[in-house]
């Protein structure tokens, strides 16, 4: 599961430049530099280069750069070292990587997990890591023999002289291999000759993760630490005026009351005192002007915006015209609310802040910004700042905020009260701290000509931005136009000869950020349920329609016929069901879907099957690919069903899971992944699954009610 | 001073009684299997046993727990060998890992009540199990597995 800086592919370059960073070419792995020196544990370790290292009892320790929030980042990064290093698998473990350049995301330059890159992306670097420590055993190996080292084989953790059948284990090469200079030139394998890619490998995070071993950041303990709960506005934008800290320093277990930028923290022995501190607190906000802020009225504000066109973001031929002299035109109106990440763990952060030096414990998508961070609020050198990764309880995208809001507050506190301290949300905290994906308003026009061919296309899209004002801004924000806000809508792949698709920027004000698919989460839904909406229009079967226009896309074409198949699409329903299709390409990767569902006035809306085609490219662990499909369906779905944050008097309304549901055990459809077999280019995994789920969704209660859904969640009352 | 037992060790404890179990777990006890999701008992990354039922830690006061028997995910097997966290290991069901001690725990209290659940069975045990991963399937086939492994006496 990821998320994500958002950049497209054809930014890449642009965002690592921006960001400093270098791009990484031919086989240069980055060595030991910086603090990535501390991961060698003196002479008996063989540490080849900065992404794994050998000790003597032949245990291989890969270090991991990508964050582990369950997408599987430190099983197939391992895997993909493993494979090219010919190591036994049972050996391998992996640790988080320190902060340091040798660990910079190779497209965004900066320390990050996101945008559902991190095994196509480290694809390259990691295989040559793995290779180039292969080549230095196998040389040790040679020399200490002294053969030639063409005579020699590596095999599951050896290296073995085929003539005499002599073998040395990587672990008793260790000291030889580290008197050798790291390769200049490696050869990596021939896929046909992979053992551990492309195979479903067990995690190895699992058993930590079924006895509660597993250390997640708001399980890390410090001697001394005490625990601390913010007060913050009630109101996005409000501001401290005043407060008491008598009633809460009254309370048992309460040490202090201090002020930080975001609020006011009260510290205490435990979670508990500090919570009850909290509640005793008296505060006075100036609540700012968001205090009027409320959902009915922002949809107003947003449709006043649609009636204007905006930003162009993408414009093909001349849709007016089209439009005008099309012989059926559609129009549609759609409301997407904003949504929460809602990760299990709610935000939390351990920093220890000295005179001289500062540590942080953070389950974090961003280490670089969070160190740097830290780095600014306490004065202190970068190199003095040591940031530890911990297991994410679910990320999403929330654990990556280009503010480190959640950093800083541990740090400013450390700062005030100079002991270790543990800042932990709750629930209500989580829920009503921002960074969602925006509210999206959409109007979608379109035209079909006398044959139900469709002539003309155009959609505009209004919702804040994500990165305007951001160091990201250059990267993301093109001609007026943040790629996030039109993404999956700009690159509609239906052949359509006229295209407009415009973005208008909605005001600021609500912290919004990247969620499981960013802006795929909404145009998606647009996208699919109003080409849906066009083929009916047309008279033709959904999926015929969607195949005739997908002539220059032959992967999405390949993954729409794989579902049709798979679902049986066309084969008669039973039971009261209906079927809804949608396709979508995110994060270089294509995903098709056909949900069946049923409805009901007394039972509801219930979503009993949905089969899934992926096409991903070459696949490092098909399990884990599998997984990330059943995740996004799920999480897409609760998102189509429940998800909603709203606002009255400018507070969000929604405040843990009664009133911000999740999908639950007994609402679980069954779910059929099934991988497309691809030697295409490598795409993402943790995001793409979540886009076409909603309009599958939807398309299916159309097929059953006659009913179109233009706003999410679905309502009943819309449904039936 | 409250006394009970934790994993069949006893426990004496000078921790105010109205303090939710779920943090004098954690924070007194460094028991940190047990995880914090949401304090209002809806979504169950805190449960545990007391006294072989499922309780919501996060709900239930240090006193509840006074003179009875409290079960974590620590204390679930020494080794891994329960056939839920065997069969969690064969499904691979974790994503995140986070609800996950609370799905154990809910399911071992299914599994004991219902040697042989039914998918009826598992939907009304495991319905208070928030898994925002989405790892609902295999946590149902692992149930399933779960009891077939016990049934073929693999386990305690």
């Amino acid at each position: 599961m990821s998320a994500i800086v958002n950049c497209s592919r054809r930014n890449f370059l642009k965002a690592s430049l921006l960001a400093g960073g270098g791009l990484i070419l031919g086989v240069h792995i980055p060595g030991l530099n910086g603090s990535a020196k501390a991961a060698q544990q003196g002479i008996s370790t063989f540490v080849p280069n900065a992404f794994l290292r050998i000790a003597k009892d032949g245990s291989v320790t890969v270090i991991g750069n990508h964050s582990e929030m369950g997408q599987g980042a430190y099983t197939s990064g391992a895997m993909t070292i493993a494979e090219e290093l010919d190591a036994d698998w049972t050996k391998i473990r992996v640790e988080p990587a320190p902060v340091d350049p040798a660990y910079n995301h190779p497209i965004y330059g900066v320390q990050i997990t996101g945008g559902s890159t991190s095994t196509w992306s480290e694809w390259d670097r990691l295989r040559k890591a793995g290779a180039a420590a292969r080549q230095m055993l196998l040389a040790a190996a040679a020399q200490m023999w002294n053969v030639d080292p063409s005579t020699c084989r590596t095999e599951n953790g050896q290296v073995i002289h085929t003539n005499s059948q002599r073998r040395l284990s990587y672990g008793e090469l260790v000291e030889k291999a580290s008197t050798l200079t790291p390769a200049q030139n490696v050869t990596l394998k021939d896929p046909k000759d992979f053992k551990i890619i492309g195979k479903a490998i067990k995690r190895l995070d699992t058993p930590d993760k079924t006895n509660g071993k597993a250390v997640f950041g708001l399980d890390v303990n410090v001697p001394g630490m005490l625990v601390a709960v913010v007060a913050r506005p009630p109101v996005f934008g409000g501001q401290l005026k005043s407060f008491n800290t008598a009633k809460a320093k009254a309370v048992p277990g309460v040490r202090y009351v201090v002020e930080i930028e975001r609020g006011v923290a009260v510290v205490a022995d435990g979670f508990w005192p500090a919570k009850l501190g909290r509640e005793a607190l008296e505060i006075v906000w100036d609540e700012g002007p968001l205090v009027s802020l409320d959902s009915r009225a922002q949809r107003d504000q947003y449709a006043e915006l649609a009636k204007k066109p905006g930003a162009v973001a993408k414009k093909e031929g001349e849709t007016a015209s089209a439009l005008s002299t099309a012989t059926t035109k559609l129009e549609a109106i759609y409301d997407l609310p904003y949504l929460a990440h809602a990760t299990m763990e709610p935000m939390n952060c351990v920093a220890d802040v000295r005179a001289d030096s500062c540590e942080i414990w953070v389950g974090t998508q961003f280490q670089s910004g969070d160190r740097d961070a830290a780095a600014r609020d306490t004065g202190l050198k970068p190199e003095q700042v040591k940031l530890h990764t911990t297991l994410l309880g679910g990320g999403f995208g929330r654990r990556s905020p280009l503010d480190s809001h959640v950093v800083r507050e541990a740090v400013q506190i450390s700062k005030t009260v100079k002991v270790p301290v543990k800042v932990v949300w709750t629930r209500e905290d989580d829920m009503r701290g921002g960074y969602y994906r925006p509210r999206a308003y959409h109007t979608v026009s379109a035209g079909l000509d006398g044959n139900g061919k469709p002539v003309a296309w155009q959609q505009r899209i209004v919702c804040q931005s994500i990165f305007v004002g951001t160091p990201f801004e250059p990267a993301v924000v093109k001609n007026g136009v943040e790629e996030t806000a039109v993404e999956g809508a700009a690159d509609l792949p239906y052949d359509i000869p006229n295209l407009l698709v415009e973005w208008h920027q909605a005001p600021d004000g609500v912290p919004v950020f990247i969620l499981r698919s960013v802006g795929h989460s909404h145009t998606a839904f647009v996208v699919e349920t109003f080409v849906d909406e066009l083929a009916h229009a047309a008279g033709k079967d959904p999926f015929e329609f969607r195949r005739g226009l997908l002539g220059k896309h032959p992967r999405h074409k390949r993954v729409l016929e794989f579902v049709a198949e798979k679902a049986g699409w066309g084969k008669a329903m039973s039971n009261g069901r209906g079927r809804g299709l949608a396709v979508h390409e995110s994060f270089g990767s294509y995903v098709a879907q056909v949900a069946e569902v049923s409805i009901s006035k007394d039972r509801g809306l219930r979503v009993h099957r949905v089969v899934c085609a992926v096409d991903c490219g070459p696949v490092v662990n098909p399990d884990i690919v599998r997984a990330q499909m059943e995740g996004g369906i799920v999480f897409g779905l609760t998102a189509a069903l429940y998800g909603e944050i709203t606002f009255e008097k400018g507070r969000v309304r929604q405040g843990n899971f009664h009133d911000y549901p999740m999908l639950r055990m007994h609402e679980m459809p069954q779910i059929e992944v099934h991988i497309v077999p691809s030697e295409d280019k490598m795409g993402g995994a943790g995001e793409v699954g979540v886009p076409p789920v909603a309009p599958a969704v939807a398309n299916a209660v159309f097929a059953l009610t006659s009913k179109r859904i233009r706003r999410l969640p679905i309502r009943m009352t819309d449904a039936i | 001073m409250i006394s009970f037992r934790v994993n069949k060790q006893s426990v004496n404890l000078e921790v105010d009684p109205a303090t939710p179990l779920l943090w004098v777990l954690r924070e007194n006890l460094g028991l940190t299997g047990t995880k914090y999701g949401c304090g209002m008992a809806q979504c169950g990354a805190c449960t545990v046993h007391l006294d072989g039922e499922a309780v919501r830690s996060c709900v239930a006061p240090l006193s509840r727990a006074a003179g009875k028997e409290v079960t974590t995910i620590e204390g679930l097997s020494p080794d891994l060998s329960h056939p839920l966290q065997r069969a969690w290991i064969a499904e691979d069901v974790p994503q995140c890992g986070y609800c996950q001690s609370g799905q154990l725990m809910s399911a071992a209290v299914l599994l004991r009540e219902k040697p042989r659940p039914t998918d009826e069975d598992i939907d009304k045990a495991m319905t208070g199990n928030i898994c925002r991963c989405g790892t609902y399937q295999r946590i149902r086939r692992a149930i399933h597995l779960a009891a077939q492994l016990k049934a073929r006496g693999g386990a305690k």
